[in-house]
């Protein structure tokens, strides 16, 4: 039974029978969602112009950026145009709200509202605030569990925003905890660098923040470094989660087909020691 | 024994269900590590009071049910829970005779085999092992154990389940 669970054969009973114990599950937020609904109802006129104003401000702010982002956008289609490479552009999303349910303590799991109805595939890449959160392991009907990237047997193929350098990130089991392990010492990394999704592996979009390294030791004896990084999302505080399906542009999608052999080839080498935790 | 009616059906699965969603229902992180396993008390109940009618069966059913909502292994539960129904089973005449005190002590061991068996099926899938707290909620599952043994046997008087 154990092993044909991890040839993957049982999903769809465990799909059914999620779908039986959703009740339960919808039990257990009740409290949760209640004071939720409690605070926002009756929240005070004052708080909400205010909460009103900053969020406009925001908005501005953001689409401020966002027009820069745009004429950016073009120039990098027409320069790689140039360049004859095809790549995937556009991401459609979608917000789902995380179940207030404690699933097993030694794991990072979470409950996500959204399901198999709302079209989530298995192995989805879940972000928060546009940093990575982690992937869809489970789907359901009306729910699937995310495995977050801090999780032991999650690893997730990155490079340093810096320089490109490439490497993998592997989850400790601690919330706010990630582990490079594949590092020699002299490689050139430091204290604070920004470590983006390569996309390579094909399963999360390229360019997407993950985490900031924290700490580097370098042992003289040790063929490789040790260094940690600290998840850019909040793991332990995020209630809403989004959901990516990476788009790509129907007159690349030819490109990307005559391009798929050796992309899978490179995948194959790439996501071997995603697997190996 | 064998033409007694049965009766309360719903009242065992009633008892599950609180069981279940008092197992995932949310805690603070400190309270988590301390969540003791409800369903295996109650299980071990049932079997212990009503061994004609729950045994192996409803415990792997209930471990498959507790698996698909911890989002463990498919199994990883069951196997546990289906063994601890069992030697309950063959020792419910002995247990239904004991004090309390030494009935919780007999759950504690009932109740750290079930942790046991889970971590050994971590071990093989090859799951870091666990921090040493993994080891305390059946602590609390023994403290538990006589208010957990008076509320459902009290239940099962009042609604004279057999």
């Amino acid at each position: 039974m154990i092993i044909d669970h991890r040839q993957h054969h049982l999903e769809s009973v465990r799909s059914v029978l999620s779908t039986i114990t959703y009740p339960l599950q919808f039990v257990a937020n009740l409290p949760i969602a209640i004071g939720y609904w409690a605070s926002e109802t009756f929240a005070t006129r004052t708080r909400l112009q205010e909460e009103n104003r900053e969020l406009h401000r925001e908005n501005l702010l953001l689409q401020g950026r966002q027009q820069k982002l745009a004429a950016l956008e073009a120039e990098n289609m027409r320069l790689r145009d140039l360049l004859d490479s095809s790549f995937k552009l556009g991401d459609r999303v979608l917000i789902a709200e995380l179940i207030a349910v404690d699933m097993d303590p030694y794991r990072q799991l979470v409950l996500l509202n959204k399901g198999s109805n709302s079209g989530i595939y298995k192995g989805q890449p879940v972000l928060h605030a546009n940093a990575v959160m982690g992937q869809v392991v489970h789907v359901n009907r009306f729910t699937s569990s995310v495995l977050m990237i801090t999780d032991a047997s999650h690893a997730l193929p990155i490079q340093v925003n810096r320089n490109g350098l490439r490497t993998v990130a592997i989850g400790t089991g601690h919330i706010n905890e990630l582990e490079l392990p594949n590092l020699p010492n002299n490689a050139d990394i430091k204290v604070g660098d920004l470590l983006v999704t390569s996309g390579l592996g094909g399963r999360f979009p390229s360019g997407y923040p993950v985490a900031t390294v924290t700490t580097i030791t370098r042992e003289p004896g040790e063929p490789f470094a040790r260094i940690r990084a600290q998840p850019s999302a909040h793991l332990e505080r995020a209630r809403e989660a989004l959901l990516v399906w990476t788009l790509t542009p129907p007159d690349q999608d030819a490109a990307a087909e005559t391009d798929a052999a050796p992309e899978t080839s490179g995948q194959a080498a790439v996501q071997t020691p995603a697997g190996e935790p | 024994m064998t033409l007694t009616p049965r009766s309360g059906t719903p009242v065992i699965i009633a008892s599950f269900c609180v069981a279940l969603l008092l197992a995932i229902l949310p805690l603070p992180d400190w309270a988590q590590m301390l969540r003791p396993q409800w369903y295996t008390l109650v299980l071990i109940y049932w079997t212990m009071a009503l061994p004609q009618r729950v045994g192996v069966g409803v415990g792997w059913l209930l471990g498959i049910v507790v698996d698909v909502l911890s989002g463990t292994l498919l199994g990883q539960h069951a196997l546990s829970l289906g063994l601890i129904a069992y030697i309950t089973f063959e020792m419910h005449l002995r247990i239904r005779l004991f004090p309390l005190w030494q009935q919780s002590l007999t759950i504690l061991v009932l109740l750290l085999l079930e942790k046991l068996l889970s971590l050994w099926v971590m071990g093989a899938v090859g799951q870091p092992t666990p921090p040493l707290s993994y080891w305390a909620p059946p602590l609390v599952g023994m403290l538990l154990w006589p208010w957990v043994y008076i509320v459902l046997r009290d239940l099962r008087r009042k609604f004279q389940v057999s």
